[in-house]
């Protein structure tokens, strides 16, 4: 499993024109330890909502087996929530063409 | 045409599982994940493989509708309930496709897969044996669906409602945001177009909001519920869902779902064509 700080944890970006696109990415983790580190097991098809900088909805993906989702957005602020069974959480990020986002999200 | 018709809790399908005159269909772009669990004996249609003709674009054939639904043990008289993730778009699409041809009894899932994941109920990933029927599907009842033309001719006349997200609309975006911007189309929305968003008649677990919300939120985005609707998106299915709630939650009759939607529009040569806010 990786470990906090490890290589980001999105999908695989080769083959995305990076001059052209705006990626929000990320892994959605639980908290394997109980010591608040996301190094537990990938969360497949938890929910993951893209909000813009005044709180609307703009898309949702579910995570893939490999607890991993993918936006194409546009430059600017965002929010995003993770949904899945008993757990909620909010991450706000700055998106920039050519520097993908990758997070990693506990749950 | 109204909640207590068209829709039905997850706690209903719960009770009806083993329901002899139930049949539940799971309906997305991605039927992996039916592949990976879904509902105790639901049975999965493929948006675009079951339900596009896929030679030309349109709905397929009745005969081939009639085809699917014999073939999957479907019959006039069953309560077809559909669900789906992705917020139910691709099951509200089902649901409209159903209304097309004159199904009797069909409902959604309120909040889809969502919900019920959510809630942690169980998913199987055992394949139901259904019995083949002999389905009679009726003439496509076209008063629910919206042709190019006619949408041009509702430019600053009737309801246009564009069901996008606020981005897409305004033209900073081509598609929604989980797909890559890549598109044959120009941005921007139809004009006149009131840009209410599908999610705003959502809760986030996927439920829809109550009829006195949903009820506000048309009417306080300027819709005139006493004049004829156009609902459109990119590619029909989550103006389907809008449509849903117009047309089966709020029992308005006069609502069309405009499937060509964005992809069409925004392919034509010479149409009238806004950006901005």
């Amino acid at each position: 499993m990786r470990t906090c700080g490890a290589t980001p944890g999105g999908p695989d970006i080769s083959g995305i024109d990076l001059s052209t696109q705006t990626l929000i990415q990320g892994v959605i983790l639980r908290d394997g330890e109980g010591d608040g580190v996301p190094n537990g097991s990938p969360v497949g098809n938890a929910y993951v909502r893209l909000l813009d900088s005044t709180g609307e909805f703009t898309a949702e993906v579910p995570s893939n087996a490999d607890g991993q989702f993918r936006f194409f957005a546009a430059p600017g602020a965002w929010t995003l929530v993770v949904l899945a069974s008993g757990a909620r959480e909010e991450r706000k990020v700055i998106a920039t063409k050519g520097n993908p986002v990758d997070l990693v999200v506990e749950i | 045409m109204s909640r207590e018709t068209s829709l039905v809790s997850a706690d209903w399908v719960a009770q009806n599982l083993n329901n002899p005159t139930v049949v539940l269909v799971e309906v997305d772009e991605d039927t992996s994940l039916y592949e990976q669990g879904h509902i105790e004996g639901a049975i999965t249609f493929h948006w675009r493989d079951d339900l596009q003709d896929g030679l030309i674009r349109d709905l397929i054939s009745k005969e081939k509708f009639e085809a699917l639904l014999s073939k999957n043990g479907i019959a006039t008289d069953t309560t077809v309930v559909l669900y789906g993730g992705n917020n139910n778009w691709f099951a509200t699409y089902a649901f409209w496709y159903f209304k097309i041809y004159g199904h009797a009894d069909v409902r959604l899932l309120d909040g889809g897969r969502k919900r019920w994941e959510l809630d942690a109920r169980p998913f199987v990933t055992t394949l139901p044996t259904r019995t083949a029927t002999i389905y009679k599907a009726k003439e496509r009842d076209n008063s629910i669906r919206a042709y190019r033309d006619e949408v041009i001719a509702a430019i600053g006349k009737l309801n246009i409602v564009d069901v996008r997200s606020p981005a897409e609309f305004s033209g900073e975006l081509a598609a929604p945001a989980h797909l890559p911007q890549e598109s044959g189309q120009i941005k921007g929305h139809i004009p006149t177009a009131k840009n209410i968003p599908w999610s705003k008649a959502a809760n986030e677990d996927g439920t829809f909001k109550s009829d006195t919300e949903l009820k506000e939120l048309y009417v306080g985005a300027g819709v005139d519920l006493a004049k004829d609707t156009i609902a459109y998106c990119r590619i029909g299915e989550r103006s389907a869902f809008s449509w849903f709630v117009l047309h089966e939650l709020l029992g308005l009759s006069n609502v069309k779902n405009y499937d060509g939607s964005w992809t069409e529009y925004g392919s034509l040569v010479g149409v009238p064509v806004a950006i901005g806010a």
